[in-house]
């Protein structure tokens, strides 16, 4: 019905983001695959027991990683998303903070704490991951009317099946969308498994990288690319059903939460929260206790001028800017993405192309692109690179998060208020948009931390040599001298502030537009 | 015949502009780099460069050096700067050989030590580091003295006491594999990795995770007092010490270090080949080379520039380093590779 009514827009939401991820991923990848494939020797990838045997421990340990992963995240999620208290927005921004950490400082972290292996690598994906469940589900759960909960509750339902008959199929899509997007950062894992895996443990990833970088073997780097773009297509696919099965409920449009209640409650909540911030914790204070180490050393070199004369101020504002301009891309590709698969159905094939960048092996990308983007205009080598791979990677988030969300909005409502004379701009501006707005400031946060904490797909490309906050750690961490790594560690500790605050403002900006959150 | 002296005057303008370069007045000259040559520079960096030609620079940061060549090959038919510097013995041949460099000659070459120079015309050489082992000095006493070299780290009263880099994917734990290979030959080489794992040899993904990770040394924050890491690791340590030094809290063992040398070429297709070549001319220079230590912490190509105080002071440029024939590596690389992978899982 609607689709008919604004055609216009239809198309426009089906065909920029259809022509972006067309030409800036889909394109690419054909190119360096085309070229990889007419080479000898791929078939041979299938059949080799080492890459037989990375494809295996990918999948395995991305799938232990994000069960784990949301087991370790829901109980946070209730806790944040059923009850008001203070100090929440810190809470939420504290969340989202390791998500942006390079890998090789979390990794530090970890190995005090775990010896290197499998158990690390876990660890450091579930620690990295919460933030997206937390914040994808969250989202949803927030908007569950409680007095439903308070009904079955009355009538003498147990917590554990309150949970079961009503909560559950309201989160589940949100869920499956958190789940998915978990499963395909640690199914692409690259750094992380580096650090804590100490050369025993190799992903698919790892082995494109080896093979495309080290020995320029495209052939054999292609045929592990395909493997791991069939793999995540599968699981993507499996995802998108049960996304799929909507629920009967409905969501409220605004809740307002209450405090936890004194008693059980009250205390399963702080519980839950001492528990889970604190083994949040650990890793990050770990990290401020070495960027103080040697009486400030690393701190006072940040603000004064090292022996190289570095400013890290100019790699601070290259990074936010990167950040704007790649969250504006990915707010307006997703956003319009995720408001055709609201009037249309999410699991199609649209959908699938909208995940897939986030599952697809970053040196593939990055190569792919040198072949691609030479014409019209020489993409290559310039500054606009960045915030396009950015806002690949970004993308998908914009679009799970909002996606759910823009689900929500009544047509019941749309409906009455055109029958009550609202002309479809009113209905839009009214109904629609105080969502969408919410919806849109949810996928921007995330763009925007997606993009200030990447590394990995960013260092396959040419780009200018303006150093971003990441790159600059790297560039500490990569010499000798006790200072260089106290210096790393606090600029560690200025990137983890800045996503903070970043996330702290738009949820402000989220609460000041659509009343409580 | 009109036609034909126009072509004829079109190539002389092309052929005097390829010539001095200064023709057509200042331009951009792109530099390629890897990252941790291109996360180094600043304004400064290439501003005598520009003050004395007028051209500038623009530095484009391309991954590591193995990821930097793959990309310049890929873009051979169109390619993405005017210069590239930063590839050095293990991936050369196979750069040489892709066809990615236009033939030049430095004008300072001869300020090179032959055994610096590559045995192609096409690239010069710019800088040299030594990937040695480093100990921690608080470590070793007379008692237990430093390893004197390579043998010595089988012997189990250095046992657990080294961490290397995994050559398949860091640039220092290819050059210590390289060296391996090198002193210990093939038939050799296997042994003497077996032996080392026996020994308790620890594998660290990077020089990163190595040192600050697993080195007891310095900076390291790890147990392990020995570490496959460069010659001009001590004197960084004196620089970059929370607390000022008179010695250096690390050491080098000069035996089993291995070379690497870093070049720079114009890049085939360029369209700036004058302005390219000066732009190399000016980094074998012996001011701009007096600057590399302090920078980039490796040593000048060029003999003639000074070394700053730290270096002479807190290390010895190894008196025998190993090398090894470009064209040696790129033909068995893979191999060995496949083959340390089989020991080390």
């Amino acid at each position: 019905m609607k689709a008919r009514s604004r055609p216009a827009g239809t198309a426009l939401a089906l065909g920029l983001p259809v022509l972006f991820l067309g030409y800036f991923f889909l394109y690419p990848l054909i190119r360096i695959l085309w070229l990889s494939l007419s080479g000898e020797g791929w078939t041979d990838a299938f059949t080799r027991p080492r890459f037989i045997e990375a494809a295996w421990f990918t999948l395995w340990q991305a799938s232990l990683s994000t069960v784990l992963t949301v087991v370790a995240a829901l109980p946070l999620t209730w806790v944040v998303s059923r009850f008001n208290f203070r100090g929440k927005a810190l809470v939420r921004a504290f969340v989202t903070v390791p998500f942006v950490l390079p890998t090789v400082v979390v990794g530090a972290a970890f190995l005090s704490v775990f010896d290197a292996g499998l158990w690390a690598l876990i660890a450091a994906h579930v620690f990295y991951n919460v933030a997206v469940v937390v914040r994808t589900v969250g989202g949803v759960w927030s908007r569950i009317d409680p007095t439903m909960e308070d009904a079955a509750a009355v009538l003498g339902a147990s917590p554990i099946r309150r949970f079961r008959m009503i909560v559950l199929p309201l989160i589940r899509p949100a869920l499956a969308s958190a789940s998915a997007i978990v499963f395909l950062f640690c199914f692409t894992s690259f750094g992380t498994v580096l650090v804590l895996g100490q050369g025993r443990l190799r992903t698919l990833e790892v082995e494109i990288y080896q093979q495309a970088v080290n020995f320029l073997d495209l052939p054999v780097a292609a045929a592990l690319s395909l493997i791991q773009l069939a793999t995540v297509t599968a699981m993507l696919v499996v995802s998108a059903r049960t996304q799929k099965r909507a629920s009967a409920l409905t969501l409220a449009s605004e809740t307002r939460l209450p405090g936890p209640r004194p008693g059980g409650q009250r205390r399963s909540a702080w519980a839950i929260l001492t528990v889970s911030l604190g083994l949040l914790a650990v890793p990050l204070i770990g990290l401020v206790g070495a960027s103080l180490a040697g009486r400030g050393v690393g701190w006072r070199s940040l603000l004064t001028d090292t022996p190289s004369a570095v400013d890290p101020l100019p790699a601070i504002a290259n990074s936010l800017g990167y950040a704007i301009v790649a969250s504006l891309i990915a707010v307006v590709v997703g956003g319009l993405a995720a408001s055709w698969l609201s009037d249309h159905g999410a699991g199609g094939w649209f959908d699938l192309l909208l995940m897939l960048p986030l599952g697809t092996s970053a040196v593939t990308i990055g190569f792919g692109f040198l072949l691609a983007l030479d014409r019209p205009i020489d993409l290559r080598g310039t500054a606009a690179l960045v915030p396009l791979a950015h806002a690949l990677v970004a993308i998908p988030f914009v679009v799970r998060a909002t996606l759910p969300l823009l689900r929500s909005i009544k047509r019941e409502l749309r409906e009455a208020a055109a029958v009550l004379g609202a002309s479809p701009a009113r209905v839009w501006r009214e109904i629609d948009l105080p969502i969408v707005t919410r919806a849109l400031a949810v996928g921007a946060g995330f763009a925007a931390v997606v993009s200030l904490g990447e590394f990995g797909a960013t260092s396959f490309v040419v780009r200018p040599a303006s150093t971003t906050v990441p790159a600059l750690i790297f560039r500490y961490l990569g010499r000798p001298g006790s200072s260089n790594f106290a210096t790393a560690m606090a600029l560690a500790v200025v990137l983890a502030a800045m996503t903070a605050i970043i996330v702290l403002l738009i949820d402000r900006v989220r609460g000041a537009e659509t009343g409580m959150f | 015949m009109r036609r034909l002296t126009t072509i004829f005057l079109l190539s002389a303008i092309a052929v005097a502009c390829a010539g001095t370069g200064n023709d057509r007045g200042p331009v951009t000259i792109t530099l390629m780099a890897h990252d941790s040559f291109a996360d180094a520079v600043t304004e400064e960096t290439f501003a005598d460069f520009t003050a004395e030609t007028g051209h500038t620079v623009e530095v484009l940061a391309a991954g590591d050096a193995g990821a930097m060549v793959n990309q310049a090959i890929l873009t051979v038919d169109n390619p993405l700067a005017d210069v590239m510097f930063g590839v050095d013995d293990t991936f050369l041949t196979r750069a040489v050989e892709a066809g990615i460099f236009e033939p030049f000659t430095a004008s300072g070459l001869g300020t090179v030590p032959e055994t610096l120079r590559a045995s192609d015309d096409s690239v010069t050489p710019i800088d040299f580091g030594d990937v040695c082992l480093n100990y921690d000095k608080a470590a070793f006493s007379d008692e237990l003295p430093p390893p004197s070299g390579l043998d010595d780290l089988i012997d189990p009263a250095y046992g657990g006491m080294l961490v290397v880099e995994d050559p398949t994917i860091s640039s220092p734990g290819l050059a210590f594999l390289l060296a391996t290979i090198a002193l210990f030959g093939d038939e050799g080489w296997q042994p003497y990795w077996i032996g080392l794992e026996q020994n308790g040899a620890l594998v660290a993904p990077g020089w990163t995770e190595a040192y600050y990770g697993e080195f007891s040394g310095g900076a390291g924050e790890g147990d392990r007092p020995l570490v496959v890491s460069y010659a001009s690791s001590p004197p960084a340590e004196v620089i970059f010490s929370e607390t000022p030094l008179d010695e250096a809290p690390t050491g080098v063992i000069t035996d089993g270090c291995y070379r690497q040398v870093e070049f720079a070429g114009i890049l085939a297709g360029t369209a700036n080949p004058g302005p390219a070549g000066q732009l190399i001319d000016f980094m074998l220079s012996t001011p701009f080379q007096e600057s590399i230590p302090l920078t980039w912490f490796v040593f000048p190509a060029n003999a003639e520039a000074a070394l700053p105080l730290e270096f002479v002071e807190h290390t010895v440029i190894p008196p025998k380093p190993v090398q090894m024939d470009p064209a040696t590596i790129e033909a068995n690389r893979q191999s060995w590779l496949e083959q340390w992978s089989d020991i080390f899982r």
